[in-house]
């Protein structure tokens, strides 16, 4: 079974994507959305658990999420993939599962 | 009535819950009563300050705009603590730039923005009269 798991805090102000990244198996995906978004920045204190989590997920942020909060996709981590709200659609169909880390 | 010191310390990330903007509304109308002012941003209350802030995809309102004003209202003393940049993997660059204008020096343009450390920022909050936390 394929899960989605979907991540929509801050890695700086709760620890959701921590446990996302310590329960999600490795043929499931992660998807970024809302606050969780600040997870992309490359060359911050989160930046190495994401590029560790790129080698065994598919990484996914929601693009009008980035683009409301300033984050400019030059600054994000190589591998994770922007999508848009279709996308976001779409990856909830591809998948068995969807978990949402609140 | 004297005027008092207000710190306002503002942790929290714009968009993902109200804290931001209500303090910002409240800075606004402190500011219209003549006090003095300082804003602090720590933690993921640095991204409130993040330049090309565009909510038109999700439907809320942009009010990193509204700022910029903040210099009119003589609220020019704005402190962001390094450490919580460094952290984010972010840089004075990726601010906003607020600016003001001094009346006291020929009404030159300056910086309001001071990127400060962990303990030169404990020194301002130790000089408040007042702090209001978002």
């Amino acid at each position: 079974m394929s899960v989605l798991h979907i991540v929509n805090k801050s890695p700086y102000e709760r620890n959701s994507f921590d446990t996302c990244l310590r329960l999600a198996k490795a043929d499931s995906a992660i998807l970024l959305i809302e606050d969780g978004i600040y997870a992309v920045q490359k060359n911050s204190a989160t930046s190495s658990k994401m590029e560790q989590a790129l080698g065994n997920h598919p990484v996914y942020a929601l693009q009008p999420d980035l683009q409301a909060r300033g984050v400019n996709p030059d600054n994000m981590i190589d591998g994770i993939s922007l999508v848009d709200y279709d996308g976001f659609v779409k990856l909830t169909t591809e998948y068995d599962r969807l978990q949402s880390w609140l | 009535m004297a005027s008092k010191k207000f710190l306002y310390i503002n942790r929290r990330a714009p968009h993902g819950s109200i804290y931001a903007h209500e303090s910002l509304e409240v800075v606004l109308i402190g500011a219209a009563f003549e006090q003095a002012v300082t804003l602090a941003f720590i933690d993921d209350g640095v991204y409130q300050l993040m330049q090309n802030q565009d909510t038109g995809g999700i439907g809320v309102k942009n009010f990193a705009p509204t700022f910029r004003a903040l210099g009119d209202y003589d609220v020019n003393q704005i402190y962001v603590e390094q450490e919580s940049l460094e952290l984010r993997g972010l840089s004075k660059d990726d601010l906003i730039p607020l600016t003001y204008e001094d009346e006291d020096d020929d009404w030159a343009e300056k910086d309001s923005i001071h990127v400060v450390s962990s303990a030169e920022l404990a020194d301002i909050i130790e000089q408040q009269d007042v702090i209001l936390n978002f």
